[in-house]
């Protein structure tokens, strides 16, 4: 009973919510919110004690009902969200100065709705909580509807979602139709050898998890939308949503079509989409000088490296998958609320403009440093477990893509540390170019509730590692069907590869804060904001993936 | 002859993603978003179809009678909803575009990227 309470308790109180928030005064909202949260995870951590269990809705059972399926990796998943959840309420108490109750509505019906999304073991339900979640995104991102550039790029994000998520539905359809089955294990169970019907339904189906998680070509949604949207949203979307799309992926597979659909035509798209996320995220984050654009394309490039671990297809990748997403989750949500407080502060996130402004900002200071250390994969943190496991089970190409995406993104992420807390290189004029605060006058001073937030998630990050590797084993097992010994990232290679990505990062620092940060006109013509051509992109990726697969 | 019925949401499919691509208006590219779902309404449905069969509806007609799969007609009634849902917050959206850009012509819209 306490899983469907768990997943019915922030749709109930985001109703109530909805229905008497104009009456309740800032601080009961705020209270109830926060509260509904906390004992979400309260309950979610009873399940996850619990065990494994399936449970089926209204005692329908196997055949005709439908379930929900908590297992260690879905309903941690589940806890992650509800973390990050709690905090970004936590952080948005006093960051917002004026708030109606529609954005804590919002933000419980979306941390609801992922919640959902990870538990159900239901294809056509996982569709339905899969938009809920989008939709209630796109309206939190255009939230700040005053802002020309905050509705654009909500509206890229909505157009480019929505179609994937409709590409989704097609290809269930389709399965259904094969299979006439809507569970993910009773698919798994129908479908059995391969033909060109379930290979294009698998193509379909992951093509929207695969905007969700923004694998190359499918991101130019991300960027625009992080950019835009407010701190404590960015803090959801970057630290989970984004990963979810991975999950799906690594789930389709693996419970529904790992019998139909041959392992190495998978491995090989899924790697090749994830390298090139990996790859181009981290150029686009050296290039960027908005700093939460810069966040969001150093996002596009760990999800990447997340989808190569899943794509590997290997019991210990998927293990350090997960390990890597929980500790992207702690450090990048983490960055978000230190990017939060220097738009508070600055009413701008432009890095040239905030050259040695933030001298006086130790906590923010602090944060975006060991967040950086965090996206290197600094021993003993969580990026850098997951993503030993992950080179160790790649060989030398996924070692050398995993160094230099971490180098290259959290050499940016330094680089706005050393330029913007300790005033290094030489002063550039800055565009002047206004981005409204979103907080609308400023704080005398930062309130603790703004920044302990920041610097717990990026000091849970940073310490993961310490987990030992039999827990995260234990956990992924009934998930990948792959029993293996207990992984182990406590390896000489696996430490120096995390301390030379550390090198490295300070390496494109150093180099960043010499000049002006370089314009590749290419590049950035390319991610133009154009919801024609992104759409473009789409349907080019979807064709890609199909012959890859069917190959 | 039956399998070129699916050929139908396959058709309707790439004509909305076609009408997105070549948009000069957002408020037609969020009705072609809205085509292009309306091609898996026609694929549930035909997926659900059988021939000399009735609508799932029994309380008019004989137990025993062929009736259609209901669960694709249930899956494409939250469909609509969904899609309803979709359309039109995102008309809203391409409102306020109009309102803060004074245009609804995507090439007319700047990038993003700084």
């Amino acid at each position: 009973m306490i899983l469907q309470i768990a997943v019915g308790l922030p749709f109930a109180v985001a109703t109530l919510l909805a229905a008497t928030g104009r009456r309740l005064p800032r601080i009961a909202i705020d209270a109830i919110a926060t509260a509904t949260v906390a004992t979400l995870s309260v309950l979610l951590g009873l399940v996850l004690a619990g065990g494994d269990r399936t449970v089926w809705l209204g005692g329908w059972g196997e055949g005709v009902g439908i379930s929900l399926v908590a297992d260690a990796v879905a309903t941690g998943l589940a806890l992650t969200v509800t973390a990050v959840a709690l905090c970004a309420l936590v952080v948005s108490w006093r960051y917002f100065n004026e708030v109606q109750a529609i954005f804590h509505t919002l933000v419980l019906l979306f941390t609801g709705a992922m919640c959902a999304f990870v538990l159900t073991g239901d294809l056509f339900d996982a569709f339905v909580f899969f938009e809920l979640m989008s939709v209630v995104a796109y309206a939190l991102t255009g939230y700040q509807s005053e802002e020309p550039d905050t509705v654009h790029g909500a509206l890229n994000f909505g157009v480019v979602n929505s179609l994937g998520a409709y590409l989704t539905l097609t290809g269930i359809a389709l399965v259904y139709a094969r299979t006439g089955q809507l569970g993910f294990v009773s698919i798994g169970r129908h479908l059995h050898g391969h033909d060109a019907l379930v290979t294009v339904s698998f193509a379909l189906i992951c093509t929207g998890f695969l905007v969700k998680a923004a694998a190359v070509p499918f991101h130019f949604w991300l960027a625009d939308a992080h950019a835009v949207a407010p701190t404590p949203v960015c803090m959801l979307f970057s630290g989970v949503m984004v990963e979810l799309g991975v999950y799906a992926v690594a789930r389709t597979y693996l419970t529904s079509f790992a019998d139909a659909i041959p392992a190495e035509p998978v491995r090989v798209s899924l790697i090749a989409f994830g390298s090139a996320a990996a790859l181009l995220g981290g150029v686009m984050c050296v290039l960027q000088r908005h700093i939460k654009r810069l966040l969001a394309y150093s996002t596009i490039s760990h999800v990447g490296l997340l989808l190569v671990g899943v794509g590997l297809l290997h019991e210990d990748a998927l293990a350090g998958a997960a390990w890597y997403l929980i500790g992207h989750a702690g450090v990048k949500a983490g960055l978000f609320v230190g990017a939060g407080a220097l738009l508070n502060r600055f009413e701008t996130v432009d890095e040239h403009d905030l050259h040695g402004r933030g001298r006086s900002m130790y906590v923010a200071g602090l944060i975006f440093l060991l967040g950086g250390l965090g996206l290197a994969g600094l021993p003993p943190s969580g990026t850098w477990a997951g993503k030993a496991l992950i080179e160790e089970a790649g060989g030398h190409s996924i070692l050398a893509l995993g160094v230099t995406a971490s180098a290259l993104t959290a050499g940016a992420v330094l680089r706005v540390w050393l330029r913007v807390f300790r005033g290094a290189g030489p002063p550039h004029p800055g565009t002047t170019q206004h981005h409204d605060a979103e907080t609308e006058f400023k704080l005398s001073r930062l309130p603790w509730t703004m920044l302990a937030p920041g610097v717990l998630l990026v000091l849970a990050g940073l310490l993961l590692g310490l987990l030992p590797g039999v827990v995260i084993g234990r956990a992924v097992e009934p998930f990948t069907h792959l029993p293996g010994p207990a992984p182990a990232p406590w390896t000489a290679t696996s430490i120096a590869s995390g301390v030379v990505a550390v090198l490295l990062a300070f390496g494109v620092a150093a180099l960043g804060i010499r000049g002006r940060i370089p314009r590749v006109d290419l590049l950035h013509r390319l991610h133009s904001g154009h919801i024609g051509d992104y759409v473009a992109w789409l349907v080019a990726g979807v064709t890609v993936f199909g012959l890859l697969l069917l190959a | 002859m039956s399998q070129f019925l699916y050929l139908i949401p396959g058709w309707i499919l790439l004509a909305g993603v076609y009408g997105i691509v070549t948009s000069r208006n957002l408020v037609h590219a969020v009705v072609c978003l809205s085509v292009a779902q309306s091609a898996t309404y026609v694929l549930l449905l035909t997926i659900g179809y059988q021939r000399k069969a009735t609508a799932p509806v029994f309380s008019d007609i004989k137990p025993t009678r062929n009736v259609v799969d209901p669960l694709v007609q249930a899956m494409t009634l939250t469909d609509i909803v969904v899609g309803a849902t979709v359309t039109a917050l995102l008309l809203a959206l391409t409102v306020q575009v109009a309102k803060r850009r004074g245009t609804v012509d995507p090439d007319d819209l700047r990038s993003l990227e700084p």
